[in-house]
């Protein structure tokens, strides 16, 4: 807990700092090979659709005292032989059986069998059928939701950041999250159902989210970059991360637990379902989310922000002004000390002594 | 007190206020036994019948999206006049209807639902006012009916045969009849003391009966109100069916002669061929009743008009002076451009080129749904706790402020849903659970945001209700701007999304207003009182806000003392306790004490 504090005081202060910044290059190319990665994976290996995708019919018997899959698929092997049915056990005690697209009277007499092969009363029998142009309707809907709070985001943020390079480096990075997440959806074989897709879209708004606050934080401390010679523009944004790296790392866990919580209800408790595969999306995507925030977004800003001439110049100005050695800034073994510039800080008028016995 | 702290308390009495009016309203709806202390839940949660309708055309031809549009709008519309409240009606893909009704609905909502949208064409008999009690038409003034209704304008090379037709489509008798039923569908015969009985009950200033009546079988004559509930009538056997309409569209009326707009609107109607045939032999008879020495005025014998029904309820009951062949005919009258597109799409409701089939009839157990909420609320009580734990180890005696403002924005969320439930039929759904859930985290990153903000202002050395000033004035930025982010994200969602996507885009949205809310009228003013206690203010080390665990050796106290110790150690500057004016009058009295020292 010390520690925690002490390393956060060493962040704040700059006395202990990561190189994220300066080592910018080396953070975008692993990124890029991530995504390059997530792409291949998804292209040569693409993702599993779960059943709203693939269409077909699904059942699925709860209360079954004596959760057995062979019952399931000897009931479909003798009443629709040729189909071959995924046949899971959910919760402890429900069947959840998957078919192809079947006749609507197969699917009411499916639903009467399995019900009496089990055991059960046929009202605990949910069955649903999905035709196979759903998914095309969600998939284009999903797709038609990023573009429009891509063009929203891009608007908001340049207006509130009055930097078009910082939307820009936060649309990279949230673009980034997407492939990262379902990347790994293809890469574990994890089913991609609506609920997947809820996940999916909720990502957007996280890791804006987690961009967003780092990069208040960058604005904050560059927005007088030019009015000083101590430090350069990639400098004082390393510095914005080092300091919201307490805070990126506490919203993290905090935004996981609950996450985790669903997950592990969801996968122990009530089997596969729509709290898992919204959660197991969110998990991974919050995941990288937080990662991108730090490694990718600022790096990228940075990058952006250093083809700008007036930062060219500056940064210049800085380094001239180190060589000469005058500038205060350069510890003895030649590394910069990169910390909030402390004295002679105007603390506001609110840190002014105030007259008492008025109002 | 300082006005900051005023200002602090005024805002929790505000919030005291806003929070005290909304379980004020849920209490009086509760009370008033209109809603109850919990949220609906939606048909994933609470059980229920969902049915899956998919649209297929008559032709085989692809499916017109706003064809599907108008099927939905008919279904909600029967629906929700039978009285079945939050029914759920949505399309899903291109050819989908997907109807959800919670709990156990009996059979005759379900047909509502599977059934087409029934558009009938009947002979008018009989035109009465609308109230209860009026006598049926034995010995009744037909005279008696209200205001003339439109009449549809015949092309002029109509036929004047005076042969009357039989009545199309032939209709087929019913096995149990005592009277034999009269063949021409114009014939007052129709009119038997049951359906005048009927007709003296029919109450049509009842809103209930004018949007959803009885359609009656289509061999025999009905009782039915006028839409708009001015008019009640007797009609004769069915004649024409939606299938026999094409489409109906509105337009300006024009002259004959000139072709020169009128001023009014008009709706053409544009029948099929055999509609067409059909709808000629109908208007050839119904023109024989037709008086042209009588015009437009109400002694003119309402057997002229053709009566158009749409699920049970007379649209329109036009007057007809000729025959009408060709397929195609207007509805000329008093219309506005609005008024006749909306009859114009009423008709086009009953021609929809869509016969609807059941694709799943999913009876969703109640047990399920409760066995999920209960997980999810599991789950959530679970996160919850995770976060109460992080938060007190991160932040000690400040965790607390944490958990209160979690449950404060846990008790606002509740009570919105509540109300919005009561309010605006908004159902909670598994996904909406879901949403809630995660929103524990990125409620709970607000503050986190905040904390670290006064901490990093604590860092620069200020004291603490300074801090939390300063630190508020910037975290309120961040909080903001990433809320305004984190909500267009869950508008666009609930914008652009089907089915479940909805719910969870809906609780994310609304608790990121809350947060908002809780973070601006909550947390922060908390701050501000506690930044004033012993505890918090002289940074006690459980306290969270430290100045010496947040690596400031020295903390200044004010009139020019100074607190040391804690992790550096230390004295910086003086430290002895004093304040200014008391080191002054040492150092004074130091001095006058030496002179005068001196002087012996």
């Amino acid at each position: 807990m010390a520690g925690i504090s002490d390393w956060g005081n060493r962040l704040h202060s700059g006395e202990t700092s990561y190189p994220i910044v300066q080592r910018r290059k080396r953070w975008l190319l692993i990124s890029v090979g991530f995504v390059v990665l997530s792409i291949l994976i998804l292209l040569f290996k693409g993702v599993s659709p779960g059943i709203d995708f693939r269409g077909g019919t699904e059942y699925t018997l709860s209360g079954v005292g004596h959760a057995d899959t062979e019952i399931a698929r000897e009931v479909v092997a003798e009443q629709l032989p040729g189909e071959e049915p995924r046949v899971v056990v959910v919760g402890g005690d429900s069947v959840r059986v998957q078919l192809g697209q079947l006749e609507q009277s197969d699917i009411i007499a499916l639903r009467e069998s399995l019900a009496t092969a089990y055991n059960v009363d046929i009202s605990d029998v949910s069955s649903s059928f999905i035709g196979p142009t759903w998914s095309k309707d969600v998939s284009s809907k999903a797709v038609k939701g990023l573009v429009v709070f891509m063009i929203l985001v891009t608007l908001v943020l340049t207006v509130y950041f009055r930097a078009w390079r910082m939307a820009v480096a936060a649309l990279v990075a949230l673009l980034h999250d997407l492939a990262f997440t379902v990347g790994i959806y293809a890469l574990v074989g994890f089913e991609v159902t609506p609920a997947s897709v809820i996940g999916f879209l909720t990502i957007l708004g996280y890791s804006l989210y987690d961009t967003v606050v780092v990069f208040d934080k960058v604005k904050e401390n560059t927005h007088d970059v030019e009015g000083q010679h101590r430090y350069t523009y990639a400098e004082l944004a390393n510095l914005a991360v080092n300091q919201t790296l307490v805070r990126s790392i506490n919203t993290s866990v905090v935004a996981l637990l609950p996450v985790s919580a669903i997950l592990f209800i969801g996968s122990f408790v009530l089997g596969a379902g729509t709290l898992e595969d919204i959660s197991l999306a969110l998990f991974v995507g919050m995941a990288v989310g937080t990662y991108s925030s730090i490694f990718v977004a600022t790096p990228l800003e940075v990058m952006l922000r250093d083809r700008e001439p007036r930062i060219v110049k500056h940064t210049a100005e800085v380094m001239q002004r180190r060589e000469k050695g005058s500038s205060d800034v350069v510890r003895d073994d030649g590394t910069v000390r990169v910390g909030a510039l402390r004295p002679g800080h105007h603390q506001g008028t609110g840190a002014q002594p105030r007259r008492k016995g008025r109002k | 007190m300082s006005s900051a702290a005023k200002g602090a308390r005024r805002t929790l009495a505000g919030l005291l206020w806003i929070l005290v009016i909304l379980y004020g309203l849920l209490g009086f709806g509760v009370a008033t036994d209109k809603t109850t202390v919990t949220p609906g839940l939606a048909l994933d949660l609470a059980g229920g019948r969902q049915i899956i309708l998919q649209a297929r055309t008559i032709d085989g031809s692809s499916i017109d999206p706003g064809d599907l549009k108008q099927a939905v709008e008919i279904i909600r519309k029967r629906v929700d006049a039978s009285g079945t409240a939050e029914a759920e009606i949505t399309t899903q893909g291109d050819r989908n209807i997907v109807v959800g009704l919670p709990g156990e609905p009996d059979e005759s909502t379900l047909d509502l639902v599977r059934k087409s949208a029934q558009l009938q064409f009947r002979p008018v008999l009989f035109v009465g006012a609308p109230g209860p009690s009026t006598p049926g038409p034995e010995g009744v003034d037909p005279s008696a009916s209200p205001e003339p209704t439109p009449g549809a304008t015949a092309s002029p090379e109509a036929s004047q045969e005076p042969e009357r037709p039989d009545a199309t489509p032939a209709p087929t008798p019913a096995p149990a009849v005592d009277t034999p039923k009269p063949t021409d569908p114009s014939s007052m015969d129709w009119i038997t003391p049951e359906i005048d009985a009927k007709f003296s009950a029919l109450d049509c200033t009842d809103p209930e009966n004018l949007t959803n009546g009885d359609v009656g079988r289509p061999d025999e004559a009905i009782v039915a109100c006028r839409a708009d509930g001015l008019a009640k009538l007797i009609l004769g056997p069915q004649e024409l069916t939606g299938e026999d309409l094409q489409t109906a569209t509105a337009g300006p009326t024009l002259n004959a002669q000139t072709g020169a707009a009128t001023g009014s609107f008009e709706v053409r109607l544009d029948l099929t061929k055999s509609g067409g045939e059909k709808f000629r032999k109908v208007t050839e008879r119904l023109a024989t009743y037709y008086n042209p020495a009588l015009g437009d005025t109400v002694s003119q014998d309402v057997r002229a008009q053709f009566g158009v029904l749409l699920d049970g309820v007379v649209i329109t009951h036009p007057q007809v002076s000729k025959a009408i062949p060709g397929g195609k005919a207007q509805i000329t009258g008093d219309f506005t451009m609005k008024e006749a597109q909306q009859l114009a799409n009423q008709l086009k409701f009953g021609a929809i080129p869509l016969t609807l089939d059941v694709l799943t009839d999913d009876h969703i157990s109640a047990t399920k749904g409760a066995d999920e909420l209960r997980s999810g609320l599991i789950a959530g009580a679970i996160g919850l706790l995770l976060v109460v734990i992080y938060s007190v180890f991160q932040y000690r005696a400040l965790g607390a402020v944490t958990v209160g403002s979690l449950l404060m924005a846990g008790g606002v969320s509740y009570v919105l849903i509540t109300l919005l439930s009561w309010g605006l039929g908004y159902r909670l759904s598994l996904a909406g659970v879901a949403g809630l859930i995660v929103s524990i985290g990125i409620t709970a990153d607000s503050f986190i945001v905040y904390f670290e903000r006064v901490k990093d202002e604590l860092r620069e050395g200020r004291s603490l209700p300074a801090a939390v000033e300063h630190g508020w004035s910037r975290a309120k930025r961040t909080i903001i701007i990433s809320d305004v982010v984190s909500f267009m994200a869950a508008a666009v969602l609930y914008w652009l999304a089907v089915g479940s996507v909805r719910g969870f885009a809906f609780t994310l949205g609304l608790t990121t207003l809350v947060d908002l809310g809780v973070v601006i009228l909550f947390t922060h003013p908390t701050l501000v009182l506690l930044a004033r206690t012993r505890f918090f203010g002289d940074g006690h080390k459980w306290s969270g806000l430290d100045p010496r665990q947040l690596g400031q050796e020295a903390m200044y106290k004010g009139r020019g003392r100074v607190a040391t110790g804690g992790v550096g150690g230390g004295s910086v500057g003086v430290s002895d306790g004093l304040t200014l004016a008391e080191r002054k009058a040492a150092r004074a009295k130091a001095a006058a004490s030496s002179t005068t020292a001196e002087k012996e």
